[in-house]
């Protein structure tokens, strides 16, 4: 995985997997360090797979044994010389957070975040997201709820207008604090 | 989030074409998201998918994902099932591809055989 973006997709993954209905994204930039955080309300685990998850051979998945998304998230943090952590609690949900030295050589570039959350919300339309960006300069908030409460019943979040919309607005406000730069 | 306002503005311009888009059975493109596919690109292709049924205003046809289809080396992987007809599987998917298969499969009604996953296995 090439950007930092696409792990985050690859996680948002995990959390629809887990049957999310929420799910929270923020990314923070505060400089030097890049922490990306992805919160969901789905199942959760129990402490023991919490604490192992980062091994690449804990899986639920039956089409192969071992899992990727969370090791390889971890080794892509580490590699700069950051660090990836698992809160989660059965039955509560699942916190995963990963810290990542923005200016090292090995760190690879946030990419397109818009693309990652509004392909989610246009494939899950069931589902909340919340999307935040927090650089020196301000903040971006953006969350499904909102919109809704604006389209009302009729019309879905996945309407080509309605995407196209939300696309603008969160790059938009993301440029404006500065955030262009860093996706 | 600052323009709500053009955002009940689409509401109201759309709110009739989604009242017609409801009666029609609908097309579904779906995309293999896991870790492998994502990997393998899976992201731009759906986002190709996104907006050139948006450009074509093909209000049947939604897109969705789902997990590992089980065959890595072919990612990304897309599915499409209309309805009354066999499931067509696309593998090796690239945005120009998913641009050509919406307007050829989706549109004009031919299916890409050169793109389809019996053209791989031969
Ligand atoms: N948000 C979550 N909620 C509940 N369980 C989770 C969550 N994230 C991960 N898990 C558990 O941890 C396992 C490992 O996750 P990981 O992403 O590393 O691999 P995977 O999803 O199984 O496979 P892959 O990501 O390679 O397609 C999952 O199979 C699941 O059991
Ligand atoms: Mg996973």
């Amino acid at each position: 995985m090439n950007e930092i973006s696409l792990h985050v997709l690859d996680i948002i993954q995990n959390s629809i997997k887990a049957g999310a209905d929420l799910i929270v994204i923020v990314i923070e930039f505060d400089g030097e360090r890049l922490t990306v955080t992805i919160t969901d309300n789905g199942c959760g685990m129990d402490a023991e797979t919490a604490a192992r998850v980062t091994d690449p051979f804990v899986t639920s998945r039956t089409t192969r044994r071992v899992g990727l998304g969370i090791p390889l998230f971890k080794a892509s943090a580490e590699a700069t010389g950051g660090s990836l952590t698992v809160r989660s609690e059965k039955g509560v949900g699942t916190v995963v957070q990963a810290i990542f030295y923005y200016g090292h050589i090995d760190c690879p570039p946030l990419g397109s975040m818009t693309q990652t959350i509004v392909s989610q919300i246009v494939c899950h339309t069931d589902v909340d997201f919340a999307y935040s960006f927090v650089t020196p300069r301000g903040r971006m908030d953006f969350s499904t709820r909102e919109v809704r409460q604006v389209l009302g019943d009729d019309v879905p979040l996945d309407t080509p207008e309605v995407v196209v919309w939300m696309r603008e607005s969160i790059d938009n406000e993301i440029n404006e604090i500065g955030g262009g730069s860093i996706q | 989030m600052k323009s709500l306002k053009d955002l009940e503005e689409i509401r109201k311009k759309t709110l009739d074409s989604i009242n017609m888009r409801k009666d029609e059975e609908s097309t579904r493109v779906v995309i293999g998201m896991a870790t492998c596919g994502i990997a393998a690109g899976a992201r731009p292709v759906l986002l190709a998918f996104m907006d050139e049924i948006g450009k074509r205003n093909l209000q049947h046809v939604t897109v969705s994902q789902t997990g590992c289809i089980g065959m890595c080396k072919l990612e990304p992987i897309v599915e499409i099932f209309e309805p009354n007809k066999e499931k067509v599987t696309y593998v090796k998917m690239t945005p120009e591809k998913a641009v050509r298969v919406v307007n050829d499969h989706l549109v004009n009604n031919r299916i890409v055989t050169e793109y389809t996953i019996g053209n791989y296995e031969k």
